[in-house]
């Protein structure tokens, strides 16, 4: 078989409909269910709400559950690399706390170093980044399990936050950029071209795969498939854009929440980031096998320690967006169910807790259900507790379809 | 001799012992160019400690290494890999969650200012299948966990020749295998020596030895013991010094018994 032979054996990517079912069932089969359930899943959650609560399914409800999930999204982006690895980081919340109480004190008005909100954000970031290459450092270099490192964590800045905070009890964020990440919204116009900003972008993107697949002569994926894709992707943004642009609060016209769109650009560029970039792969590398990687000359500590960083610095993202959604730091802070359900949304997004599985978008649609489901039950006049026993038997469920899937999956390959 | 016959991995005199075990006591070992080099010997002869000092992982104690006429100091797999030098670990040191492509070029993926470029990846990938005629994989984009042990021991093989490598080692490189998937294996082995490349093969089974070997190192208790010659010899004398053969090397002059003396 001369090597043009074999080039084309390897080419017998599926095509047309036929070839698109073939695929999607060997999938199926295979055990790599992708994004198939939790969006089944999603759309079961909004449909059951819209006949449950009748406030549930309006244009300013679905801006509401944007801000509401941002935080938790953020947060839940840096667990997905932690994830990765195959290690956990328990401390995120109270780290989002001190990138909070970091921006806030920055802020203080008449506090004698306050500088303006923007640089108070990058502040924030840069000390979160610096305790994620701390706890990063103890675990590549020392060799502490993940687990004890951030749990000590979790209290080191629970007790931080508690420390600062027991005088004031709270503390008030006036500063209008660090509230814009909660409460700011684009124009009508603005909203539309930023919907036909992302369709361009992806459209470029797939346009290059192509060229640059066509010029190595390698097969090109399902046509029909791509497009499909496409048309979803400028479906999503212009209907999106189109709902928030009919939102209102107390007569006066929203639009699409600053707060969304900062989780879709981060959604986009951590996602480039983990799988177009030699770091990203690295990472997959070292959750799948970490001895192997070390053999392949990667230096596995390293990636330990800069996925710290980014869990920590995208804590701080998340804290920040979380105090302006209240206006306020206080002592409660990265309490309640932050921490766990930002893994959970990793988790019922698909990222494997055992390492080298997952995607940054499983945690974007985790975030998106666990949110939904909270809003939901919120308005349809549940109470917490509710909240909660659903939020857990969701998780399990996720969990449990997966865990299945990957049992088939194993049985299908070897 | 023939230039194309000069050794291409000379070890002279390796010792090397681990606190009071003497793991290697003065051994010698070669490999020429486009040959497959058999490594024997049971069970604590040595063989894995004498990879592990090709590979750079054990600095010898005594003792000199010759790659390509010139002596060289191993310190570890990098510098192994810069002179041409790859192993292939009985446990493959595949990722199972990453697909082949991603396999064959882990830890030197093709980038440009850290972005990966996947097209340039792919086809040299399916290339160095198709040169080595590993035919049996469906896609490149399949992940490793979905392959069949003797896929999986083809993919660790074309990841070791695909970086311009003059030395190939394998260790065990059938021990988890069926036979037909045996077969294929040692079917590659022997391309590799046909291409060119030294090819130093670590094996139990007497089988696999007789099957691709030109010629075949036998250790005992980190000894020499024997140099055969595929051809000039047979199953019984090589399990005979497996378990029952003397030092074929006495006072620091080498000469094997069974092959004519080197250079």
């Amino acid at each position: 078989m001369s090597t043009a032979d074999f080039a084309a054996a390897t080419k017998t990517e599926p095509t047309g409909i036929a070839g698109l079912w073939r695929k999607t069932f060997d999938n199926l089969k295979s055990g790599n269910l992708g994004v198939l359930p939790i969006v089944l899943g999603l759309i079961f959650i909004v449909v059951f709400f819209s006949f449950k609560a009748t406030n549930f399914f309006t244009a300013t409800n679905f801006v509401n559950i944007i801000i509401q999930m941002a935080g938790t999204a953020m947060l839940a982006y840096g667990v997905v690399f932690v994830l990765l690895l195959g290690e956990i980081d328990l401390s995120i919340s109270y780290v989002a706390g001190i990138g909070a109480l970091t921006v806030a004190e920055l802020q203080l008005p008449g506090s004698g170093h306050q500088i303006s909100g923007l640089l108070a954000m990058l502040c924030a970031v840069i000390v979160c980044a610096a305790i994620g290459l701390g706890q990063g450092s103890i675990v590549a270099y020392v060799g502490v399990p993940s687990f004890v490192v951030t749990l000590a964590g979790y209290l080191v800045w629970q007790g931080v936050i508690l420390q600062r905070l027991e005088q004031p009890g709270s503390i008030i964020i006036q500063d209008r950029w660090i509230n814009y990440t909660a409460s700011y919204f684009f124009s009508h116009t603005a909203g539309w071209l930023i919907a036909a900003l992302v369709t361009g972008l992806y459209l470029l993107s797939v346009v290059a795969t192509w060229v640059s697949h066509a010029r190595a002569k390698i097969a090109n994926k399902n046509l029909g498939l791509t497009i499909a894709k496409l048309l979803g992707v400028a479906a999503a943004s212009f209907g999106v854009v189109a709902i928030c642009n009919h939102s209102y609060v107390q007569g006066n016209p929203l639009g699409l929440p600053l707060a969304g769109v900062i989780v879709v650009v981060f959604l986009i560029v951590l996602t480039f980031l983990a799988k177009r970039t030699t770091f990203g792969r690295h990472v997959y590398a070292v959750g799948g096998n970490a001895e192997a990687a070390r053999r392949a000359g990667i230096s596995v500590p390293r990636i330990r320690i800069i996925v710290f960083m980014i869990s920590a610095a995208m804590a701080a993202c998340g804290g920040i967006i979380l105090a302006a959604n209240v206006n306020s730091v206080d002592l409660n802070f990265g309490g309640g169910t932050l921490l766990l359900n930002s893994i959970a949304a990793a988790v019922i997004g698909g990222v494997s807790l055992f390492g080298g599985r997952g995607e940054v978008r499983g945690a974007f649609l985790g975030a998106l259900v666990i949110a939904t489901v909270s809003n939901g039950l919120n308005t349809a006049g549940y109470a917490t507790g509710t909240i909660y026993i659903v939020t857990g038997l969701i998780l399990l469920l996720a969990v449990t379809l997966d865990t299945i899937a990957r049992r088939l999956q194993v049985r299908s390959g070897r | 001799m023939a230039a194309t016959s000069a050794p291409l991995l000379q070890l002279q005199g390796i010792s090397k012992s681990f606190g009071s075990v003497q793991a290697l006591t003065d051994v010698d070992f070669e490999v020429r160019p486009g040959e497959v080099m058999a490594l024997v010997g049971d069970n604590g002869a040595g063989k894995s400690t004498l990879v592990k000092c090709i590979a750079g992982t054990h600095a010898p104690d005594d003792g000199a290494i010759v790659f390509e006429g010139r002596e060289v100091h191993i310190h570890g797999p990098k510098d192994a890999s810069k002179l041409g030098i790859e192993v292939v670990y009985q446990d493959l040191a595949l990722c199972d969650n990453l697909d082949v492509v991603q396999n064959m070029y882990l830890g030197r993926e093709a980038n440009r200012a850290e972005i990966l470029n996947e097209p340039t990846m792919e086809q040299h990938t399916a290339e160095t299948l198709a040169s080595l005629r590993v035919t049996t994989i469906n896609s490149v984009r399949q992940t490793v966990a979905t392959l069949s042990g003797g896929q999986r021991q083809s993919v660790a093989v074309a990841r070791a020749v695909m970086w311009n490598s003059k030395l190939v080692i394998l260790d065990e490189p059938t021990a988890a295998l069926g036979v037909a998937q045996t077969e294929q294996v040692l079917e590659l082995v022997r391309r590799l020596g046909e291409q060119g490349l030294g090819v130093v093969i670590i094996s139990h089974n007497l089988h696999d030895v007789f099957e691709t070997a030109t010629r075949i190192t036998v250790l005992r208790l980190g000894r020499n013991v024997g140099l055969f010659e595929r051809e000039k010899t047979t199953p019984q004398e090589v399990v005979e010094a497996i378990t029952a053969g003397q030092p074929t090397k006495v006072s620091g002059i080498t000469r094997p018994a069974a092959t004519e003396p080197a250079s």
